[in-house]
């Protein structure tokens, strides 16, 4: 079991830029740790803080204009590496949902494993969503699961979004892939007799 | 009729979820230290053994020291995740070849080279250049560390089916041309994201030519377009190379095997969801000058200028320009570099050793240039030794280092200083890949060895 996914209402957090990569949304020295928690403290790590530590003023999450659960990137985020660790600290950090115009496989993936929804959006919504962030940073998104929609309440725009029935249902319910896997137990040892 | 890609895809379906995704029987899965321990931990957590034992192999890589690997690890934090690997295939009953072994290296290195990735496989590991083993005509892809405690669970992965893709090369390469070059070229021309949603099946007389070293390269990079994996269907090439190798069928096995194996090719007229053709011709040794790989082009050419970039896409082109220190319509050619990276699973094998050293025999290293040259795996490293190859390296000024994954994603001590220009055999230039602050230039074995050589990028053509 892990997390359920709730409808949400949030303003945003943008970063305009097209392939960001797992390495600058978690470095691999980061990877060392043999558990899934902490890594939100590094997430984009290397855009975030300088060499000895502190906080670069520049980078939106050190800026406090702009808050919420929900993380508007620019087309292609999330490729490279398979890393989960970068789901992590998408997660850990306290995002819920990412906004983009196109994901990386493994990282959407990764994200829905973890309870992160990847919203794929239009080019135009999401132009249209960084100009109303930029406008007003205290606009919100409502993300709607069970509808399958997100609403830009600056402009009351409205798009659905994609995503496969079982994992809707898993995120509404918070069932893991694991738990229907270990279901299967008898089809996979059929399979097996079958085949090998 | 099928592709390829179908014919192996098919043959895994355990079940279709309803809604949902495939559930994928898994015939070999590869295991290392960074993305598996939190798996092991969620067994313990539901307290579960693993499923089938036999089909996975561990090795350590990404995390272990390219010196003196006798002695212990000195990053405690790295030493914990290596131990923590051979702690965990101790208890869960797992083939390890860890820090020392003769099997040890890089696992998309040693998989091929013992024999254990085969074609007609559908493969899996926690590391995106799983792709690597789609060379042997294999479905293999990366995954997540969920999905790596999936497959520890159930043998099976929850995967959505990709779409297809071909990319056909035709004609012949030119001279000084390598396997590395046609993947930087192909990943320029498809965009980093441009294959993303497809699997590709590469095809046509340049890839037929290639050993099977070669098409591991080619292979290995197909996750850089974003492709779910990359695959070239068997032939004798592949059978010469599998045969005798230890997790090899043998004897009857074999003959039967090999049969199977026969049969995978996409028949003709099977379609494939995009078709793209390009020509051996038109490739040119190869250099990145931006921060992805593919950011990349010919070694004579120039970096775009503003105006040649889409209007979403310059707030990123010019980031990146500003992050490697160049810039637009800038040539590359005479640029000074500091350091020289040869190996990774995408260049570190015995054939990338051989065009290093007979570039480099009989010339000098230039002096301000520091060379890190890690081979693939201790079968590597051992192959070298035998061929006298490292008598030629040292003559040149250059040292060997101990397999491992090293400098590809600096999680060890081999960290590109800030500022400073790699040229590197591996995968990514990504912003702080090679380090924090290393500006990485992708290219393939001989550009990086004339670079070594001369200290700036230089066109290897001038010395053949």
């Amino acid at each position: 079991m892990t997390d359920k996914f709730e409808t949400l209402t949030s303003t945003c957090i943008p970063l305009p830029v097209e392939n960001v990569d797992t390495d600058q949304i978690i470095p691999a020295r980061f990877l060392k740790a043999t558990t899934r928690e902490g890594f939100g403290d590094n997430l984009f790590r290397d855009w975030r803080y300088d060499k000895e530590g502190n906080p670069i003023p520049g980078f939106v999450l050190n800026n406090p204009t702009y808050s919420g659960t929900v993380l508007v990137a620019g087309k292609n985020f999330g490729s490279g590496s398979s890393r989960e660790h970068a789901a992590w600290a998408v997660a850990g950090y306290g995002f819920k949902v990412v906004v983009s115009s196109f994901f990386a496989d493994i990282f959407k993936n990764n994200a829905l494993n973890n309870c992160v929804l990847p919203v794929v959006v239009s080019e135009t919504f999401l132009a249209d969503l960084f100009a109303a962030i930029g406008k007003d940073p205290k606009m919100t998104v409502t993300v709607n699961l069970e509808k399958q929609t997100i609403t830009n309440n600056a402009n009351g725009a409205t798009e659905s979004f994609d995503i496969n029935p079982y994992k809707k249902n898993c995120l509404l319910n918070g069932y893991d892939d694991i738990d229907y896997l270990l279901s299967q137990k008898d089809k996979i040892e059929a399979w097996e007799n079958n085949r090998l | 009729m099928k592709t390829l890609f179908d014919k192996i895809w098919d043959a895994h379906v355990v079940s279709a979820v309803e809604g949902g995704p495939t559930q994928l029987y898994i015939d070999r899965h590869y295991c290392h230290e960074v993305t598996s321990p939190q798996a092991f931990n969620g067994l313990r957590e539901r307290k579960l053994q693993v499923f089938r034992p036999e089909k996975t192999t561990c090795s350590p890589d990404h995390n272990i020291p390219t010196m003196n690997q006798d002695l212990p690890i000195q990053d405690p934090v790295s030493r914990k995740q290596v131990e923590e690997l051979t702690r965990n295939a101790q208890e869960f009953g797992l083939t390890l070849f860890g820090l020392g072994h003769e099997k040890n290296g890089i696992i998309h290195v040693i998989g091929p080279e013992n024999g254990l990735t085969q074609p007609g496989m559908t493969i899996v590991c926690g590391d995106s250049h799983t792709s690597t083993h789609g060379a042997f005509g294999a479905v293999a892809f990366g995954i997540g560390t969920s999905e790596v405690e999936m497959v520890l669970a159930s043998q099976c992965i929850l995967q959505p089916k990709p779409k297809k893709m071909r990319i056909t090369i035709d004609g012949q390469l030119k001279k000084g041309v390598t396997a590395k070059d046609i993947a930087l070229y192909v990943i320029a021309q498809m965009t980093t994201g441009g294959a993303t949603g497809y699997f590709v099946e590469f095809a046509g007389e340049a890839i037929r030519a290639l050993s099977m070293e070669e098409r591991m390269t080619v292979c290995n990079l197909s996750i850089e377009m974003g492709a779910r994996g990359g695959m070239i269907a068997p032939d004798e090439t592949t059978f010469a190379y599998v045969k005798g190798r230890e997790y090899a069928p043998k004897g009857e096995a074999w003959d039967k095997a090999v049969a199977q194996w026969k049969e995978l090719k996409s028949d003709e007229g099977a379609v494939f969801d995009k078709e793209v053709r390009f020509d051996a011709a038109d490739i040119e040794p190869r250099i990145t000058y931006g921060t992805n790989p593919g950011m990349g082009m010919g070694i004579q050419e120039c970096i775009p200028t503003l105006d040649q970039i889409d209007e979403a896409g310059k707030i990123s082109f010019s980031k990146s320009l500003e992050y490697m220190g160049f810039e637009p319509g800038e040539k590359l050619i005479g640029k000074k570099i500091d350091y020289v990276f040869l190996g990774s699973c995408t260049n570190g094998r015995i054939e990338d050793f051989r065009a290093f050293a007979r570039f480099v025999k009989g010339k000098k290293k230039a002096g301000h240039v520091t060379a890190w040259l890690v081979p693939g795996s201790w079968k590597v490293e051992k192959q070298i030794r035998a061929e006298g190859l490292d008598k030629i390296l040292n003559e040149a000024g250059f040292e060997l280092r101990q397999p491992g994954c090293s400098a590809c994603l600096a999680m060890n001590e081999d960290k590109v200083p800030a500022g400073k220009y790699a040229v590197s055999t591996s995968n990514r230039n990504f912003e702080g890949r090679q380090g924090p602050g290393a500006r990485t230039i992708l290219a393939g074995p001989l550009v990086a060895a004339a670079a070594a050589i001369t200290g700036e990028i230089t066109d290897p053509r001038t010395f053949l």
